[in-house]
């Protein structure tokens, strides 16, 4: 396997939805290419750094907002059922 | 007035105790799902007035369809659909496009063959784990993410921020699951070779010392 075709299927292996086979010509290339080894592990650190990244917080005076508009529709929502 | 609902309840009995007449139900679903849909829609639309207007439609919107929701999606899924919808058409009208898609008709579909290879390639000295913890970490994420293509940074957000599979954030977005495939590799390849612009330790970069389309291994 050459280092091109590794990045064309660099999706399926970092999510684990490789075929068995090409995980092995996979390993076996990176285990012989230290640039290819060090690409896929930080790919991996990039998806962990931003899937656990902190979510923004809510401004305060919108969060009350949301609330009073959520409470005011639900109550035009069901005075509308019979 | 009723207690306070406890954590462990689950989103599909909140959603069925909403669906019976349940104020509170709706409102504990909110409350667990606004900083993520907020951050999603900022993220997307980089403004912060379009992010709360397209946060509230997302959490009325959801309110008056929890009728129609069947339970074939897990709740988070549906409203992140509904979510990168409405965030989606504000772009769409910002760019002044009526198509629904999109994938515009006349774009082919990127190939594998134009993807730019890595060239800053090096260990970074810390851990994702130990890097989450501090505070310019972020700055340098959203940073990084301010740069990609739009139509990458979507496919990225959808994918590897929220979680969607690759099916689930093909259809929310209107893209063919091919065209999704390749523009997340390009996010995340682009990311990468940002990031580690900044947190690769310069002392163990690595160069590749052959031309990549050559030497078989």
């Amino acid at each position: 396997m050459k280092c091109a075709e590794l990045l064309t299927m660099l999706n399926e292996y970092v999510d684990g939805t490789v075929d068995p086979a090409i995980c092995e010509e996979f390993e076996k290339h990176m285990a012989g290419c230290n640039p290819c080894q060090v690409v896929v592990d930080n790919i991996r650190q990039t998806i962990t750094l931003y899937k656990e990244g902190k979510p923004y917080d809510l401004p305060i005076a919108f969060r009350q907002r949301l609330h009073t508009a959520l409470r005011q529709r639900w109550s035009e929502t069901h005075c509308r059922k019979p | 007035m009723t207690n306070p609902i406890p954590l462990e309840v689950s989103d599909s009995d909140l959603v069925a105790r909403a669906k019976a007449g349940e104020l509170d139900a709706f409102e504990t679903l909110t409350n667990r799902y606004a900083q993520r849909v907020y951050s999603l829609t900022l993220r997307m639309l980089r403004q912060e007035q379009d992010a709360e207007d397209v946060t509230q439609q997302t959490f009325l919107s959801a309110l008056e369809s929890l009728g129609g929701f069947r339970g074939d999606a897990s709740f988070a899924t549906w409203l992140l659909r509904i979510a990168t919808h409405a965030a989606l058409k504000v772009i769409r009208k910002r760019k002044g496009l009526d198509t629904v898609s999109l994938e515009e008709a006349t774009e082919p579909t990127e190939g594998y063959d134009t993807i730019p290879h890595p060239e800053y390639i090096a260990d970074w000295r810390q851990s994702p784990e130990e890097l989450v913890r501090k505070h310019e970490t972020q700055s340098l994420l959203d940073d990084a993410l301010a740069k990609l293509d739009e139509k990458h940074r979507l496919v990225f957000l959808l994918r590897d921020v929220e979680g969607l599979s690759v099916e689930e954030t093909a259809g929310a977005l209107g893209l063919s699951e091919a065209n999704t495939k390749v523009r997340l590799l390009r996010a995340r390849l682009q990311l990468r070779e940002q990031l580690t612009l900044t947190l690769g330790d310069p002392y163990r970069r690595v160069v590749q010392t052959h031309p990549p389309t050559e030497e078989e291994h």
